[in-house]
Order: C-alpha cells, then structure tokens, then sequence
C-alpha cells in the first residue's frame, strides 16, 4: 500500500465508487439532453426508475457480503406482483394483510434458498437458481400465465373493469409537493433498514464475518447456519417489496415481470465495490452504485440514445468500474 | 565408494525475519537410503521444497550429478531426475487416478491426449507397489492411505535419480507401509538415492544407510544408524538448550483446586483411521496441561474434538465444573466456557478483512448488543481498552487485521478469547510464526490466565516452551497417550522419546 496520502484515499473503494458517481454525474451537465438533466424533474424520475432496482439491490447487498449470491430476487419480485394483484384486484382482500402475505412469501422464498445453502450445503448459485425457475413458475401458475390487471375476465366472456386499487394509487403517488415519488421513499427505508442492521445489528456484524471466515467465524461461536438463512430471508422479502412497487406502478401483476432485475441488482453491488466474495464491502457502496447505473441510464436516456447503445455502454461502464475496483 | 547423486552446500533461506535454514550441507549418494530427521521447524520441509524445485530463492548451491544446479520449478527438478513425494497430496479429488498420475505431464499424440499410452505405462507403475485399484475412478472417492499410494506412484511414474520422500507412511498401514519399504529396497538396487524424511524410530532404523539431525536449520550430525542410536538422535532433535529457556520463564507453582475441565473419551475418526483414541484429559484451575506429539498425534484434532469444532466422527464428553456440557458445536462450546486458539490463525482465527475491533467482538457480540443492536460507543471503548491492554500494535483499531504483523495478529486472537471470559483455554501453538518479543507476551499472558485460574490445555511443537509452561505434559502418539510426566520430572529425551518411539 502506498503511504501517499492521495493513493491512499484513491485506494478506499468508498473513494473509487464516488468517483465513478462523480463522473457520471459530471457527464450528464456535459451531455444534458437540451437541459432537461438539470430540470429537477429528470432527477425525481431517474430516482423513482431505480428504486425498485434499488430495493434488490439492498437486499442483494447482504447476501453478496455472507458470501452468497441471490439469482432469484427477479421471479420472487414477480410471485409477489403476480399475488399482490390477485389479492387486492380480484379477492379484494384487505391492502395491509395481502401485503403482509406477499412480503412473507417472499421471505419463505428466501428461507428455502437459504435452508437449501446452509443446511443442504448447496452452491448460493444453484440453490437460487432453482428458486429462480421455482418462483417464475409460481408467478406463472398463480397468474394462469395472464397479466393479472383491473380488467377481470367474466365467466359470460364479458369484461369488468375494477378500479385501481388505492394501493397501487398511494404507492404509485408522489409526496412532498409532487417532489418525491413513494416508491423512492420506500427505497430509502429499505436502504435505512439494510444500513442500520448491517452496521449495528449483531446479525449483520455476523453476516460480514461469515463472507469474510466462515470457519473463524464458526469457531468463534457464530450461528452460522441461522444468519446465513436470514440473509436470503431479508433478500427475498426485499424482493417481494419490490414486487409490490412494481405492480402499483405498473398498475397490475405480470407474471414475466422482473426477469434479468438479478443481474441489474448484482451490477449495482458490484459497481459499489463490494466483493462476490464477501465479507467486504457495505451496503452505502451499494447506494452509490444504484445511483451510478441509474444515471447511466438516465443520461443515455434523455440523450435519446438507442437501447442496444444503452446496454452496451452500461455494460463497458460496468467493467471499467470493477476492474478500477480490483486494483488496490 | 558410491556415486554422490546430490550434494548440497550451505544452503540457507529465511522467510523474512525468521531464518529456517542455516546453511545446510547434506549428500545424498546412489544407492543409499539418507533419513533426514528433526523436530517440527527445524527446517525438514523447506529444505524439500529447495531440492524439488518449489523454493526458487535461496543462497547456497545445489549440485546434481556432479554439476551446480536451480531448478526453475518443480517440473523443471523432476525432468532433471528429482522427484518428491510430498506429505501433503497434491493430487485433484475430483479427477481420475489415471489423469492424476500423469497430471501436467499428459502423454499425447498429435495433441490428443494418449489414453492408451497412460494406462499402460500406469498399470506397471501401480503394478510396482502392489496397487490394484481402478484407474478410472476418482481419486477423493478412495481412502487417504490410497491416495498417499497413488501419489506415491506418481513420483515413481518417472525415473527419477533422487526420490525424496516426506514422512511417506504417516497416512498408510502396515501393509502398505511393507510395499513402500519393498519399493525403497528396489529402488536403492537399482542406484536410486532416497532422502527420507521420518520421525518414526522402527522406520528410520528399517531403512537408513545414513541418518542425518536437522535443527535449528543445520544438520547437526550426519552418521550411520550404528553409530547413531535412538536416544542420541532424540537428544540430538533437542539440543541444549532447554535450560536456557527454562530460566527466561518463572516456574508457577503447582496448582491446587478441584478438576474444573475434564474430556472423557474423546474419539475421532476420518474414514478407517482413527485420529483420536479414546483419550480423556482434565485440568484443575490454573494448571497448564501440555500436549505434546509429532505430526498425525491427533493433539490438535484432541483439543478441536473437545471444542466442537470438527462437524463429524467426533464423540466423548465434556465436563465443566463435573457437569457435563454440550460442546458440539463451537457456538455452545463458547457459550459453555471453552475457548480454542487455532494453530492456523489466518484461516481459523481471524477474519483477514475486517477490523481488530470487529474480530475481538466477534465471539461476544451478545454482550456488546441490547436486543441485538450493537451498542457501538460502549464497544469500542471496552476493545480498545482491551487490546491496549494486550498491547496490540497498529496505527488504530480499525484497520484491516490482516495488515498486522503475524505477532499483533496472534494477540488479537488472544484478546478476542480473552473478553469471553472462558473458564478453560485450548491453546494449540500460540506462538507459531511470532517473534521472541510477541512470545514472551503470549507467555506472560498464559501467566495471568494461570492466576486468574483458568484452565489451559497447551499444545507446542517447541519442547522448550512445552517444559517451561506446563505443570504437566500428556504425550500422544498416533492418537494414544503414550506418556504422562509431572512438570519435575519431565526433560526433553523422556518427551521427545515417548513421542516418537514405537
């Protein structure tokens, strides 16, 4: 390690992931798509775009530093959009318990992924990557492979139009004089939540250890198993909240909804600099790198520049990211 | 007079400050069979790691064959004619017998691998040692004795000059021992020269045409087995200086008090062998027990059985206070009393990537936390504390563990056992890679946990400081007691003697 004081800050990955912010942020006054980038408009919405990604990404931030992956947040997100729908649309089951079931679903999701890593000493990847395929088919089964909306199919063959619920309203809506969008907010209390019980919490101090020495960890009398299990557990019901984020927004339950959303989650965490092979790393790394891809997008966005460019770029920006991380 | 195959003249080699080799001269002539003997550290494996070709960067020569030589990597030592048999495998689980046998050296035919040719030329190579085994089959679905053969046949595979081989038969049987000893006498016939590295005396005496005394990083006799016998090689494996570290260390006085630990019956056992057998150890408050034993003396599997550490074919009891206790995972061990010092601090005790702060409270987070938050103001304050106390050294508590030096690091560990208050220490090697400087500290700290009466069970490959620091030493051998001693009347020979003979 350098004794130079300038490398030494640059070496900090907190350092190189607000840099990498910084940048972006910096080519987005260059290139401001005719100025809307410095409308505050344009920052509410890039907020309100990245939060459900954001959530994953939280929840993601914790099974990456127990040293696992989750594969599955993507069809976990649609289960819970698919079953919210079902809930609130067609049952007109009360808002507060069809949340409070789908954010347990996704939670017993995680549980099984978990149990299958700790106890079934399964691979994170293969393990998720069963429930990946598990829970797609569950969205697709508790949908009939149907986008689950508020135009309900009659048994005559007629159609009835339900109203939007006001679930999917409120959290659909924007507070603070328009300034705000609610699923940003939710986004935030997510990220709070994942903060505080990573940095204070005696389950997450625990979570770090395992990704950084299982077995010092172990011997050092840590539950292994159980905080393992948790980590998934918190992933999937960030997940399932997710879900519910997307379904007000997009005002139904599509069971295809979500698909690739785990890879955009790992990029965020990884963009942050937290290591795939955990213990190292912090969930405020991880909000760094949501908002660095977030603006990517944004910018390439408002730049009218085509998608296929858009997903090349991010992915180039991705790997100069990382590998500027990896460099210490 | 024989042909000189291998001549090595003052060779040395340090691994930063410690310097393990201190110019070694050593031959090895055709036809003879040269053990190398010494106790752990004194350099055996290095000098091994030197002559195959692992070790690039020493001073001193190697010639081979008459002429200077520096093998470039172990390839380039087994191409020249050396190959080495190493203690630990180094053989791919998950691959076949036969692809292990030819790793990196695949026989081909215009760049297609050769199955043919392999499975020949393996056939009379296991053939030799009597190794009807299926070469298709996996390597790690075999027993350790197995794979012990088949790495053995891999070095025989070429036809080598100089084999040398590192403790080849502490993971074989009898009988397969009787094959290799075969092999040995063959080879030796056919002009081979062997180094053989042992500890055990039935073997050294088997098989030596010259027995050489490894210590401190010199050979400090070379002779024949006549003029060699067992005790002068265990006294000569000693040295002198065991009054030397003796005076540095206070003598404690004898412990009194009731048995507060006792471990009954503890077994453990990997496949076929049984590592540990059926040993019971106790200690009274404030006793230090020593444990004493050469490699593969199930000690340091003793003291993790006892802790709950080692997840199967593990059984016994622990005691604690004359209770029995559940100590089958670490966590209830912890929670029980117990605390264990790992020989291996890097991948057992110590998260290298988080902080001295974090590692110290990782045992003992339930005490730092209300309701599970982690009252932070109120840890800190307590660690920092605490690893002042146990002068830890860093620029501050929140650096990365792993950027401490081995020394600081090994008093972290001590430190994070320490503020769990445990009624009984398992200490295996705590001062292993650590400078004169750190060791007198872990010294005196195993002093204080002597008067605040605490139990500790301690194991040491430095007979020195086992003498100094234990009330009472419990020698073990190939997974038995082999030896009990009084602090009085145990000397270096009487250890070291019931260690290793058989």
């Amino acid at each position: 390690m350098s004794t130079n004081p300038v490398s030494r800050i640059l070496a900090k990955p907190e350092t190189r992931a607000i840099l990498a912010f910084a940048i972006v942020v910096l080519c987005g006054l260059l290139l401001n798509g005719d100025g809307s980038f410095l409308r505050f408009g344009t920052h509410r919405d890039a907020l309100r775009q990245m939060s459900v990604y954001g959530i994953l990404a939280c929840g993601m931030t914790v099974v990456v530093l127990s040293g696992g992956i989750d594969l599955s947040v993507g069809s976990v997100l649609a289960l819970s959009a698919v079953l919210l729908s079902k809930m609130v649309i067609h049952w007109q089951i009360s808002p507060a318990i069809s949340v409070l079931v789908v954010v347990a679903v996704g939670g017993f999701a995680g549980w099984i992924s978990g149990a299958l890593v700790a106890f079934g000493r399964m691979q994170a990847f293969i393990a998720t990557l069963a429930m990946m395929v598990t829970a797609r088919g569950m969205a697709k089964l508790v949908s009939g492979g149907e986008k689950v909306a508020t135009n309900l199919a009659m048994p005559d063959g007629s159609m009835k139009y339900v109203e939007v619920p006001g679930l999917y309203r409120t959290i659909d809506s924007r507070i603070l004089g328009g300034n705000l969008s609610v699923v940003t907010l939710i986004f935030f209390a997510c990220f709070a939540i994942t903060f505080a019980l990573l940095a204070r919490h005696r389950w997450g101090r625990e979570v770090v250890a395992i990704g950084g020495n299982e077995e010092a960890a172990r011997l050092s009398g840590v539950p292994v198993k159980a905080s393992k299990i948790w980590a998934y557990v918190l992933c999937g019901a960030f997940a399932a909240i997710a879900g519910i984020c997307q379904a007000a927004q997009e005002q139904q339950g599509d069971p295809e909804a979500g698909t690739g959303y785990e890879l955009t989650a790992i990029a965020m965490v990884v963009m942050g600099g937290t290591s795939l092979m955990g213990g190292r790393g912090s969930v405020g790394l991880t909000l760094v790198g949501i908002l660095t891809i977030g603006y990517v997008e944004k910018i390439l966005s408002i730049n009218a520049v085509p998608e296929a460019l858009r997903l090349i770029i991010t992915g180039a920006i991705i790997v100069v990211a990382v590998f500027t991380q990896k460099r210490r | 007079m024989s042909e000189t195959l291998v001549r090595l003249e003052h060779i040395e080699k340090s691994f930063g400050a410690n310097r393990v080799l201190n110019g070694v001269d050593l031959t090895v002539e055709a036809g003879e069979v040269h053990v190398l003997a010494g106790g752990n550290g004194a350099g055996k494996s290095t000098l091994i790691n030197i002559l195959g070709g692992a070790i690039q960067h020493y001073s001193g020569t190697v010639h081979f064959m008459d002429k200077p030589v520096h093998f470039g990597s172990p390839q380039d030592a087994i191409r020249q004619g050396i190959s080495v048999i190493h203690q630990e495998l180094s053989l791919v689980p998950d691959m076949s017998v036969l692809e292990n046998l030819f790793l990196g050296d695949l026989p081909t035919r215009r760049g297609w691998v050769d199955f043919a040719a392999m499975s020949q030329q393996a056939k009379a190579v296991l053939a030799r040692l009597g190794l009807e085994i299926d070469l298709q089959a996996r390597v790690g679905s075999f027993p350790i004795s197995t794979q012990q053969m088949v790495e053995i046949a891999k070095a025989l595979r070429f036809e080598a000059n100089v084999v040398v081989m590192d403790e080849p038969t502490s993971a074989l049987n009898a009988r397969e021992s009787d094959r290799l000893f075969g092999v040995i006498g063959d080879l030796q016939r056919a002009g081979c020269g062997i180094l053989y590295v042992s500890h055990r005396m039935e073997e050294i005496y088997r098989l030596a045409s010259r027995i050489s005394v490894l210590r401190d990083g010199t050979v400090v006799s070379t002779e024949t087995p006549e003029a060699l016998p067992p005790a002068k090689v265990a006294q000569l494996m000693v040295g002198d200086a065991v009054e030397r570290a003796e005076s540095k260390m206070e003598t404690s006085t004898a412990p009194m008090g009731e048995v507060v630990f006792e471990a009954r019956n503890i077994t453990v056992r990997q496949g076929s062998r049984t590592l540990v057998d059926n040993i019971s150890v106790m200690a009274r408050p404030g006793e230090v027990v020593g444990l004493a034993g050469v490699e593969g003396s199930g000690c340091s599997e003793l003291l993790w059985a006892i802790f709950g550490g080692i997840d199967r074919d593990s059984a016994g009891e622990v005691l604690l206070q004359g209770t029995r206790r559940h100590t089958a995972t670490p966590q209830e061990s912890v929670r029980a009393g117990l605390a264990l010092v790992t020989n291996d601090r890097k991948t057992h005790g110590l998260i290298l990537g988080s902080s001295v702060v974090e590692n110290c409270a990782l045992p003992n987070l339930v005490s730092f936390a209300r309701r599970g938050w982690i009252v932070a103001a109120q840890m800190r304050t307590a660690l920092t504390a605490l690893c002042r106390s146990f002068s830890v050294r860093a620029e501050s508590y929140d650096v990365e563990v792993g950027s401490l030096s081995g020394g600081n690091q090994q008093k972290v560990v001590l430190a994070k056992w320490h503020q769990t208050d445990p009624a009984v220490l398992l200490l295996d090697e705590p001062t292993r890679g650590i400078d004169v400087n750190a060791k007198a500290e872990v010294y005196e700290q195993i002093g204080r946990w002597q008067s605040a009466g605490k139990a500790i069970l301690l194991i040491t490959s430095d007979i020195h400081e086992l003498l100094a620091l234990s009330d009472r030493i419990v020698v073990l051998r190939q997974g038995r007691i082999a030896g009990e001693f009084k602090k009085d009347d145990a000397t270096a020979e009487k250890v070291i003697g019931a260690a290793i003979s058989a």
